[in-house]
């Protein structure tokens, strides 16, 4: 199971690294993010810094959403979903390599995201094992969220405008504790980041249990 | 509420002994929430107010996890008797849900001195879970294969269900505090007048709750009928267009034997 | 010898809308099957069924022995479906096209230079993106991707189409090998005349259902030797 899993995953990322769209489009529009919070917030590092936190993952559930298009677009611009339906792989393989897949890659743009906020906003990361223990498990419960939700809105000719409004209200606390953990971590805020985590780690694995009960149902044609 | 014997009304006994009971509840509950209780030491008149905000938010939950549980038995069970229930109930959820925003708002302005309070759990809970709402009644209205579409309608109402508990807690972390009243119901120090009032507002909002799905339901119910109805019309074409071709093919079996 | 597939009043609803009402049909080992009939007549969802894809609203039905009601995620192993599009990653070249389908099927990857060779996708061809193949070519990939799955039942859907004389006399060559080896071929078409086989049997639907067939239950009869 494991194996098919990671070969889906290892497929999804060297599409992406051959299409380079991650790299050239998703990316950049990130940073004009960053950089357009700075005009919005009048350039005040002080807010800049305390806002910070918010702002990250606000930016990471925007660029998601291209991500989890771009990943359901690989298996259905040619039907190659057929094709994985009618392979010997189950669909918990399917699901998890899809998440792994999503997750390395949404991982690689907050690593980028974090280095631009850094540069620009001027943050200092005081918990740096904090830091990384809260983006690894946030972007575990939104891409495992993301990818359930990414064929749920697809095949009805409105993805576009139905993925956001289905997905974003249900990462909500994923938002509010992730932000808070990262707040705790640049000392922005007085809470128990690690607390945060831990809701954060009940969420990213019951979203991924979730997925892997309902994906392969939501898979099927009827 | 399975048969619907008159397809031109949507009532029965039953709804108009429920419509007739909020006919007279209605004005009886504002009899005593408007002028017979006694005004709130703190909240002074806002209190009022929670006569009707307590017993809607609790039914805004109701309706939810009714949503819930509907969608569960759908994806088990397939059938359409469900689906039809987690629809009409996610429906006048939202209704629910509405109210209880406005009129936590309208009551938040004298009580907190704002119309919204970022730091009150209960209410921004009940944001998240409108939105959610929204959501689902958006994917309902997309055009598409009935039977796929209340599979995918299922899936994201039970996420919707078993994500309350996890947006309240994280809302009630993240303010560590909450200016909510504590449950009022619970305090015992409430007076006999206004228990009673709280407890009647309770049960008017059940009856309208029960009131409303049972309307929406049978709507909901005679639109797939409806739906059906026309597909046995195209089956009938279907098989037309089968027996057609056939009886061509005879015809053209002495020249070529081929159909077009 | 039990029918390889066998369908008894088979309805299939795509939505509401009936795609096949009534179809009844059975078809052996090693039969070559071709499927005829206007365009929207049912081919490529009586394909879809056969292949486990499509659940069926009524009727009973089996394919390979299993139970489409009940066992239909069984069937699909085992049966290799060359639909309108053809399943491959456009960002991947054709090796990786093929690495990746071989290794998904658990095939060897002496099975996946063997199907290539077959396929004629030797050479240049192998570093070539999907994304800048021309429409023929791509079909000759997707087939290869097939017959290193080595299916029991083969479902074509307008195998001929976009092809030259070569790819088309190759489709059939590999058809004819399919058959020989024991698998049932089941080829949908509307231009029959494409269709270069000799022997064959040809079922007609229109409609959703049968309208004939010229060789209804003489099963090994009419197979291509």
């Amino acid at each position: 199971m494991l194996r098919d899993a990671w070969l889906i995953a290892q497929k999804d990322l060297r599409i992406e690294i051959r299409s380079r769209i991650i790299t050239n489009q998703i990316a950049p529009y990130t940073l004009l993010i960053l950089v357009l919070f700075g005009f919005a917030l009048d350039a005040d590092i002080e807010t800049l810094r305390d806002t910070g936190p918010g702002l990250f993952w606000v930016s990471i559930l925007l660029v998601a959403i291209l991500a989890i298009q771009r990943a359901v677009d690989i298996e259905n611009s040619d039907s190659a979903q057929d094709r994985l339906l009618l392979s010997p792989v189950s669909s918990f393989s399917i699901y998890i390599g899809k998440t792994l897949g999503l997750f390395l890659q949404l991982l690689l743009l907050e690593v980028l995201m974090m280095i631009a906020m850094i540069a620009l906003f001027d943050s200092s990361v005081d918990d740096f094992l904090l830091v990384s223990a809260t983006g690894v498990i946030a972007t575990i419960a939104i891409a495992s969220t993301g990818t359930l939700y990414g064929v749920l809105a697809t095949g009805l000719g409105v993805r576009e405008t139905l993925l956001p409004i289905l997905l974003l209200p249900v990462l909500a606390p994923v938002v509010i504790g992730a932000t808070r953990a990262f707040g705790d971590a640049f000392g922005r805020v007085n809470a128990d980041g690690w607390a945060w985590v831990g809701l954060l780690s009940v969420v990213a694995v019951l979203y991924t249990l979730l997925g892997m009960l309902a994906y392969g149902q939501l898979l099927e044609e009827a | 509420m399975q048969n619907v014997r008159n397809p031109n009304l949507t009532s029965s006994k039953g709804t108009r002994f429920m419509g007739f009971l909020l006919l007279v509840g209605v004005p009886t509950l504002v009899l005593f929430a408007f002028f017979l209780t006694p005004e709130d030491d703190n909240m002074e008149d806002a209190v009022r107010l929670l006569y009707i905000h307590v017993p809607m938010a609790i039914f805004a939950y109701v309706a939810v996890i009714t949503t819930g549980i509907g969608s569960i038995f759908y994806l088990w069970k397939k059938s359409r008797w469900w689906d039809t229930v987690a629809h009409a109930s996610a429906e006048i959820g939202l209704i629910f849900c509405g109210l209880v925003l406005v009129t936590g708002s309208i009551w938040g302005r004298p009580t907190w001195n704002t119309w919204w309070e970022w730091g009150d759990v209960r209410l921004v809970t009940t944001l998240v879970l409108f939105l959610m709402l929204l959501g689902y009644l958006a994917l309902r209205q997309v055009p598409a294969n009935p039977d796929l579409r209340a599979k995918r309608a299922s899936v994201v109402g039970i996420i919707v269900a078993i994500n309350i508990p996890i947006v309240n807690r994280s809302v009630e972390w993240w303010e560590n505090s909450t200016l909510h009243q504590q449950s009022s119901l619970t305090d015992g120090k409430l007076e006999d007048l206004t228990l009673f009032t709280l407890f009647l507002g309770l049960i008017l909002a059940g009856v309208c709750y029960l009131w409303l799905m049972t309307h929406r339901f049978r709507v909901g119910w005679l639109q797939t009928e409806i739906e059906n109805e026309g597909a046995i019309g195209v089956l009938q074409e279907r098989i037309a267009e089968g027996t057609a071709s056939s009886t061509e093919t005879i015809i053209k079996e002495d020249g070529e034997g081929e159909v077009r | 010898m039990t029918p390889v597939i066998d369908l008894q009043n088979s309805m299939v609803l795509l939505g509401r809308f009936p795609a096949l009402t009534d179809l009844t049909m059975l078809a052996s080992k090693g039969e070559i099957i071709i499927v005829k009939g206007p365009n929207g007549a049912g081919k490529s969802t009586l394909l879809r069924l056969c292949a486990g894809l499509l659940p069926m609203k009524q009727g009973t039905g089996s394919v390979l022995g299993f139970d489409l009601t009940t066992e239909r995620m069984s069937v699909r192993p085992h049966v290799g479906l060359l639909g309108h599009k053809t399943g491959l990653y456009a960002d991947l070249t054709v090796e990786e096209n093929m690495g990746f389908w071989a290794q998904i099927s658990n095939a060897s990857s002496a099975d996946k230079r063997s199907a290539m060779d077959l396929l004629g996708l030797k050479g240049r061809l192998e570093s070539v993106c999907v994304r800048n193949l021309s429409e023929g070519q791509r079909r000759r990939v997707s087939l290869a991707t097939l017959v290193v799955q080595r299916p029991s039942i083969w479902l074509l859907d307008e195998p001929h189409a976009a092809l030259d004389k070569e790819g088309k006399e190759l489709v059939d060559s590999l058809i004819i090998e399919a058959s020989k080896a024991g698998a049932t071929v089941l080829i949908a078409s509307h231009e029959i005349d494409k269709v270069g086989l000799n022997q064959k049997r040809i079922i007609e639907i229109a409609g959703g259902s049968v309208v004939s067939d010229t060789g209804e239950s003489h099963g090994k009869e009419n197979n291509v030797t």
